[in-house]
């Protein structure tokens, strides 16, 4: 059953705080990736394949880059889910 | 102009201890770190050697989850064994450009290189972690120091199997006396108590098969020793100039006067059975420390227990010493502590800068009978040092025909 926007905010919260050690409630919709949450483009690329394995997703390497926000992240989620 | 290089700070995490006070109190005291191994996979693989000497405290009970996350456990290890010296130092502060990093590993990242493997079969290549390579790369450990301690001068690893930490406070030493950096993180790290190295070393022969009592297991020099024991765990040395110690008040534990390094070109495994490789190496740590064989009052023996390797070193013993070599306190200690491989050279000569201070040998435990082929003064018992000048060798070799010695001198 495909998951919610915010039960896909928490999970990918989850994955990011893993990764990175940033807390989760840091993780919003409106953050930037990089601008904000200061992810490198290594932990991205392996938040990206534990967000794959997490959600039962693809995202392609070509799509990492639109992935801006974590808002983006999460939209790209939960359409690709359904 | 020869610089006087000494020692103002020591960090480990060893079989024995989680800390070098730690590990050199459980040595004094003739404890063993050998135990058997608990993992599911001894009994799955069918393992022959079911024990190891695997470190006391586990790296996730010292860093933070992001630090494990992004480190090998080589690199963990080193990162907990440099922040204690580092402290233990007095967090100096030189600048970043004049500080150095020279590190040391056997074997690298080898947990990070298998589980990938296994990723790689049962999930495919997406799920191979973009880290991998960072983490299971030789060089990561010492890259790894470099960052915690901002040091920028330059961050070097050496690979000599078991002689590697040896070589790495020898190249140390040479950086400092180049002018290259005014203060120097030396040291190793191991960590591949793994199937694998277990599987591969007990192939060869190299590891003790008492698995009923894995605490004995290790015993340099007795009649009955049949290989050695695979340790784990990492050890680190602040080196500075004399000058540069002096001049920020650092309490100095010992200087380390010289190193040798030499290689055998005889087999890839094997040591020169007449130990002449060996035997110049503690040679050219003795003329760099302008000292002869006769001021030596203390030895740390490389001696893993393998019935071979400690016949070798003996005879290079007696080419450097000749018969005074039977009454120098000698210590063995990877009877307590196990191999350390790559960190192993480094924990020793931590051992060997605490025999200066506290002006004792420490035991070597497990000789039940002492090999009448090998009659050092080695044993159970603590050997005092006594009040004089000291000054002490610390031995490794290794697979390649590695040799490597430090000398270190009382100050």
């Amino acid at each position: 059953m495909a998951l919610t926007k915010d039960e896909v905010l928490a999970g990918l919260a989850e994955l990011i705080n893993d990764e990175t050690g940033i807390a989760t409630d840091s993780v919003e919709l409106d953050k930037s990736f990089t601008d904000d949450l200061d992810i490198d483009s290594i932990s991205m690329m392996t938040i990206v394949v534990n967000a794959e394995e997490k959600f039962d997703v693809k995202i392609p390497d070509e799509e990492v880059k639109n992935l801006t926000t974590v808002g983006d992240a999460v939209t790209y989620i939960v359409n690709a889910q359904s | 102009m020869t610089k006087k290089i000494v020692v103002t700070g020591i960090g480990a995490s060893t079989p024995l201890g989680g800390t070098a006070p730690d590990s050199w109190d459980a040595l004094l005291a003739g404890e063993s770190g050998a135990r058997s191994l608990t993992h599911e996979w001894v009994e799955e693989l069918q393992l022959p050697v079911t024990f190891a000497a695997e470190a006391k405290v586990r790296p996730d009970q010292v860093l933070e989850r992001v630090e494990i996350k992004r480190l090998d456990p080589v690199a963990q290890f080193s990162i907990i064994a440099a922040r204690e010296a580092w402290a233990d130092a007095g967090a100096p502060e030189p600048e970043p450009e004049r500080l150095g990093v020279d590190w040391a590993t056997g074997i690298g990242g080898l947990w990070t290189l298998l589980d990938a493997w296994d990723t790689l079969k049962e999930k495919g290549p997406r799920r191979v972690l973009p880290m991998t390579v960072p983490m299971l790369m030789p060089n990561a450990a010492g890259a790894a120091v470099s960052m915690t301690l901002n040091a920028r001068a330059f961050a070097r690893t050496d690979v000599a199997a078991c002689a590697s930490s040896t070589e790495s406070i020898s190249n140390a030493y040479d950086h400092l006396q180049q002018g290259l950096a005014d203060v120097v993180i030396a040291g190793g790290s191991e960590s591949c108590v793994h199937p694998i190295t277990l599987a591969s070393f007990s192939s060869m022969q190299a590891l003790s098969r008492r698995n009923d009592d894995p605490a004995t297991a290790s015993r340099p020099y007795d009649v009955s020793r049949d290989g050695f024991v695979m340790g784990e765990g990492a050890a680190a040395l602040v080196l500075e100039t004399e000058e540069h110690a002096k001049a920020r008040g650092a309490r100095i534990y010992a200087e380390i006067a010289g190193g040798g390094v030499t290689s055998d070109s005889y087999h890839i495994t094997a040591p020169d059975p007449e130990g002449w490789g060996a035997a110049r190496a503690m040679r050219a740590a003795l003329e760099q420390a302008g000292a002869s064989a006769d001021d030596v009052t203390h030895i740390n023996a490389h001696a893993t227990s393998t019935p071979v390797g400690d016949i070798a070193e003996y005879k290079a013993l007696l080419a450097v010493f000749g018969d005074r070599v039977h009454g120098i306190p000698l210590s063995a200690t990877k009877a307590s502590h196990g191999h350390l491989l790559g960190g192993t050279g480094a924990l020793e000569a931590i051992f060997a800068i605490l025999s200066v201070r506290d002006r004792v040998a420490p035991p070597t435990i497990n000789i039940t009978e002492l090999d009448p082929e090998i009659p050092l003064s080695v044993g159970a018992q603590t050997q005092p040092l006594g009040d004089g000048d000291q000054l002490v060798i610390s031995n490794s070799f290794g697979f390649g025909g590695h040799n490597a010695v430090v000398a270190i001198r009382s100050v």
